[in-house]
């Protein structure tokens, strides 16, 4: 296929997912803030959500002051930050109609619908009622995109580059949380853990959307390391480092075997994995968690520029 | 007389590229007053030169190179031998009737102010070629020779304002002139060896042609305010510069470009003077 | 006082004494009992299914309806299989006379040298493309895909209002405008015998094919050049690139090299033989035409003279469709096939002659003037509908620039029963037919689109003026 079909499959699912992790990031942010606790905390809850989003720097050069205001405009809607999440469904209705061909009719029903609603919402003067209704149609748009994705496409190179924008993009946003909470999970937190290192713990859970899944997992109370071990080794854990990864050198090997050619995306992905695997939480976080993440997230990153430079241009 | 060329037209990138095309006219003909002894075009990558002819019947070759290139180089090194004949071009290829060289171009578009120039310039003179003489020698008198204001799209319309330019703009002011005074006329590039005795050039020459029913094709130099002589290389022909352009590329990804033309135009056999 | 300026039109439906003529006396009947809401519903439904798909297109000008929907009327278009079938030869005819002219252009010039056109009106044509002088192309084919508009005015002849020989849009219309009447009105086809359409995507694709280039592999790669989304046609290159199966490429995914076009895919370099170009000639190639665009591909001029890529429509096919040089068609007709046109031509004033011109600004008033190279209804006059003011307007306009203009008499386009907001009322129409030349043959698929004027009274059918579209049936006896 043309590259810049692959390319643009590949950044419509960044821009999907991108748009999901945003509003999960959101939702679980405005409920933390919401429990009295929070304005005892030391963190701003706000800054960490635009950290986590890595538009730290873009958001200074808009505003002064992080607060629910400020960073819910400027993650969900403003067209000041080209990563908002208004700006991440129109580059991927972009991205859809330059591959419209590539995609399956239910595909582009989704994002061209999507694209439809976003207009009814402005971001001006919403309660919070409103908002979480916005969030709600993100979450809904970014699962029948996946679910249309999955049930409608040809198993070929299209869409395995549809799965490794989405992949790439998941496992840089599972790492961004872990890398602006690390301090809430390291093991000296232990024994001090109060309500609101609780609520905290539970946030992160919940901007993964894996409340659930912790006690179907561990079948314990919530327990910091167990939270990293969820969402860095454990591969029952879609959105963890390592289900990332597995599914990514699987999909990678796929295109190597369709063109019978493998390069440099493929063994890059294959040390990742290997790396993962061969990790416990005891040593992570003897060498460092905060370390362990920075460079995960580098890696990521490179492995991205590795799949461009190898198929996408 | 026998004149030795060597014109090197050299592209650096900061950020290398991942390929380049070219597109070069840089290939002089024989006509009755010039013989090309020899001529030699070399570029610095291993490339093959793809010889075609373009539709004016300029000898054009194209090239592609793979990259990474921070440098390409294209050099060209040859001996014409010419003969004074007033200006007066015989024996050139020609591929279209004159009267396709009334054709406008977005370059050489005669605005209100080049109109009036003409018209103005025209009175008095007799014929077409006292017109065509008069132009060339207002166009020698009203502009002054200014590398600075404008570059290689700047239009006639744009350079007669500012009354300033370099020979293309003052060919190219001389087409848009002619053309409005309903004389089919062309811009022509080539290469010109200087009274004064200065070797090394900046770049390469541009005048025009016009076509005169009784003369057939005629060379006028607006940039020097005479007619083309002994002097003159004549190498490519086109509506505007852009159609006769030495050189047009493009490049695909790399960056920072910066272009460095050099040109040597001296009398074979003499030593240069620097 | 306009009104005795207005000619009669020519009914489509309905015969003078008030009858209805046969290929439509079946609608006319189901017309007759179908109860209005059911229409007006199937019409919200073919609305939905029109912006569901994504079928839009741009208007020049208006930011903000980047993408607008054009207004389909759901009451087909009937012509009998008599009506096609001289209109269909008449077609053939034309497409052929204006492919011989072009080639002569570019070729040996006997029409200029007879004076059948004059010089000036190519020389200083600025869709002439000296570029393409003595670049002979496979086959001879210059039009692989020509746009003919007809009206029929009169007693309903046809007449050409103008040849679309460089990229005519229009055809994802015909095609999309027929599946949607499948769909919502499947018991009018079982009563009605009507010819097919959904052929001309195979046919375009052969059409494609058969003008490979000698050098192309035995099975070649054909692709269609968009210059991107934001075109107002980018559905309908997307729309054919999935109907024909072949790649959609922009120009940055082709690359020349040692004059061969190559596209970029996720396998490496692929080469491209066919290009089916929905790019104008001037953004073709930055190093031989406009050096700023963006949109083409440097070099690509050099392997199409060069043998190695067809490029569809050839380069400067513009050459034969202003509408100083339609003035000639008859001419151009009987000297490259020596045959009486069988398609009329509408009569034109060219303004650059001065009796014309003279004739011209003494009737201003009756006349449509037009400019040379306008297109999409932009920049017209329409004599008998302009105030006091813009005839003025015109008068200078032409007084200045003649050459710029040709004058027409205002027609009376046929009119068919339409669909508005008042109910089902006749409104006036044009045909687009396209058709197809291959290296042996001409196909032209029984059908095309219909443009219509919803405005009561209005005769312009662009859909940038806001004109709709109709299915067009041909019934096959």
């Amino acid at each position: 296929m043309l590259s810049r079909a692959a390319d643009n499959i590949f950044w419509l699912s960044r821009n999907i997912e991108r748009a999901d992790a945003l509003a999960r990031i959101l939702d679980a942010t405005h409920r933390l803030t919401a429990l009295p606790q929070a304005s005892a905390g030391t963190t701003n809850e706000w800054q960490s959500a635009v950290a986590t989003a890595g538009c730290v720097t873009a958001f200074q050069a808009a505003y002064d002051e992080a607060n629910e205001r400020t960073v819910t405009e400027f993650l969900a809607f403003s067209p000041a930050n080209p990563a908002s999440i208004r700006n991440c469904l129109e580059t991927a209705r972009s991205n859809a109609r330059a591959v419209r061909t590539a995609l399956t009719g239910e595909m582009w029903d989704v994002i061209n619908g999507a694209w439809h609603r976003l207009k009814n919402f402005d971001g001006r003067n919403m309660t919070r009622e409103e908002f979480a209704r916005f969030l709600a149609f993100v979450k809904e748009a970014s699962l029948a995109f996946d679910g249309s994705a999955f049930r409608t496409m040809l198993r070929n190179d299209a869409y395995w580059f549809s799965r490794l924008g989405f992949l790439i993009e998941r496992a840089d946003a599972t790492a961004r949380i872990l890398d602006v909470k690390y301090h809430v999970l390291l093991p000296a937190k232990e024994r001090v853990g109060g309500p609101l290192d609780y609520f905290q713990w539970t946030s992160i859970l919940r901007s993964v959307s894996a409340r659930t899944s912790y006690h179907w997992v561990y079948r314990e109370s919530v327990k910091p390391w167990l939270v990293a071990d969820l969402l860095i080794l454990n591969r029952q854990m879609p959105r963890s480092l390592a289900s990332c990864y597995e599914n990514m050198s699987r999909y990678l090997d796929d295109l190597a075997q369709f063109y019978g050619r493998q390069g440099n995306s493929q063994r890059l992905a294959r040390a990742m994995l290997t790396r993962l695997d061969n990790s416990t939480m005891e040593e992570i976080f003897q060498s460092g968690l905060h370390e362990f993440i920075g460079s995960f997230i580098a890696e990521n990153n490179r492995i991205g520029g590795a799949i461009a430079e190898q198929y996408l241009v | 007389m026998r004149i030795r060329v060597a014109h090197e037209t050299v592209y650096r990138y900061e950020l290398p590229a991942k390929s380049a095309i070219q597109l070069l006219r840089l290939t002089p003909r024989n006509h009755d007053g010039q013989y090309v002894v020899r001529w030699r075009i070399e570029v610095s990558e291993d490339c093959r030169l793809d010889p075609f002819e373009d539709a004016f019947g300029n000898l054009t070759h194209s090239f592609t190179v793979d990259g990474p290139v921070s440098e390409l180089r294209i050099g060209v090194d040859g001996e014409v031998e010419t003969q004074d004949t007033h200006g007066v071009v015989r024996g050139s290829l020609e591929r279209f009737p004159p009267s396709l060289y009334l054709r406008g171009t977005e370059l050489t578009r005669a605005d209100a102010a080049i109109a009036a120039f003409a018209e103005e310039t025209a009175k008095g003179a007799e014929d077409a070629l006292g017109r065509m003489h008069a132009l060339q020698t207002r166009i020698y008198e009203t502009l002054t020779f200014d590398p600075d204001p404008t570059h290689a799209a700047t239009t006639a319309a744009e350079a007669f304002a500012l009354r300033r330019g370099v020979c293309q703009d003052y060919a190219q002011i001389f087409v848009a002139s002619a053309r409005h005074l309903g004389v089919p006329a062309r811009y022509v590039s080539g290469y010109f060896l200087r009274a004064d005795g200065k070797v090394a050039q900046e770049a390469g020459h541009a005048w025009a042609e016009a076509h005169l029913s009784d003369l057939g094709w005629v060379a006028f130099d607006p940039a020097n305010g005479i007619c083309a002589t002994e002097a003159h290389v004549r190498v490519a022909v086109g509506l505007d510069s852009l159609g006769a352009a030495p050189v047009r590329g493009a490049r695909f990804g790399g960056g920072g470009e910066r272009l460095a033309v050099t040109v040597h135009v001296d009398q074979a056999g003499r030593q240069s003077q620097n | 006082m306009t009104s005795k300026l207005e000619p009669v039109a020519f009914d489509e439906m309905h015969a003078p004494d008030g009858s209805v003529r046969s290929a439509y006396v079946a609608l006319a009947n189901w017309l007759d009992q179908v109860p209005k809401d059911v229409l007006d519903y199937r019409r919200r439904e073919a609305e939905y299914i029109f912006r569901r798909i994504g079928i839009t297109f741009a208007v020049h000008g208006q930011a903000e309806a980047q993408e607008r929907l054009i207004p389909f009327d759901i009451i087909p278009r009937i012509l009998a299989a008599k009506e096609w079938s001289r209109l269909a030869r008449g077609l053939e005819q034309r497409v052929k006379a204006l492919n011989a002219y072009i080639c002569d252009i570019y070729g040996k010039r006997d029409s200029l040298r007879a004076a059948v056109v004059p010089e000036e009106l190519v020389y200083r044509n600025p869709v002439f493309r000296p570029e393409m002088n003595g670049h002979k192309v496979p086959h001879d084919v210059y039009v692989h895909i020509a746009g003919i508009d007809v009206v029929r005015i009169d007693s309903g002849d046809f007449y050409v209002l103008e040849d679309n020989t460089r990229t005519p849009s229009g055809v994802s219309y015909m095609l999309e405008n027929r599946e949607i009447m499948l769909r919502l009105f499947p018991e009018l086809f079982s009563n009605h015998r009507v010819a097919p359409v959904e052929s001309y995507t195979d046919e375009l694709l052969a059409t494609m094919k058969s003008v490979a280039p000698a050098t192309a592999p035995g099975d070649p790669t054909v692709v269609i050049l968009t210059p991107g989304i934001y075109n107002s046609a980018y559905y309908e290159h997307s729309f054919l690139a999935d109907k024909l199966g072949v790649e959609l490429v922009e120009g940055r995914d082709l690359f020349v090299k040692g004059n061969v076009v190559y596209m970029r895919t996720t396998e490496g370099p692929k080469r491209v033989d066919v290009i089916y170009r929905r790019i104008d000639d001037d953004f073709l190639d930055p190093l031989v035409f406009r050096p700023d665009s963006l949109l083409g591909v440097p070099g690509l001029m050099s392997a199409y003279q060069a043998g190695q890529v067809t490029l569809a429509n050839a380069v400067g096919t513009g050459v034969a469709d202003d509408k100083a040089v339609y003035s000639y068609m008859p001419q151009i007709v009987k000297f490259f096939l020596g045959e009486e046109p069988i398609l009329k031509n509408v009569r034109t004033w060219r303004c650059r002659e001065p009796e014309h011109l003279k004739y011209v600004l003494e009737h201003l008033a009756e006349l449509v003037v037009k400019e040379v190279h306008g297109s999409g209804g932009y920049g017209m006059l329409i004599g008998p509908k302009a105030d006091a003011k813009t005839l003025e307007l015109f008068r200078e306009k032409l007084k200045q620039d003649p050459a710029n203009f040709i004058a027409q008499p205002t027609l009376a386009l046929s009119t068919c029963p339409s669909m508005v907001e008042e109910g089902i009322a006749p409104r006036h129409v044009d045909l687009r037919p396209f058709v197809l030349m291959g290296s042996d043959r001409v196909c032209i698929v029984p059908g095309g689109l219909s443009r219509v004027a919803l405005t009561k009274g209005s005769l312009v059918v662009n859909s940038s003026q806001g004109g709709g579209i109709k299915d067009t049936w041909v019934l096959d006896r």
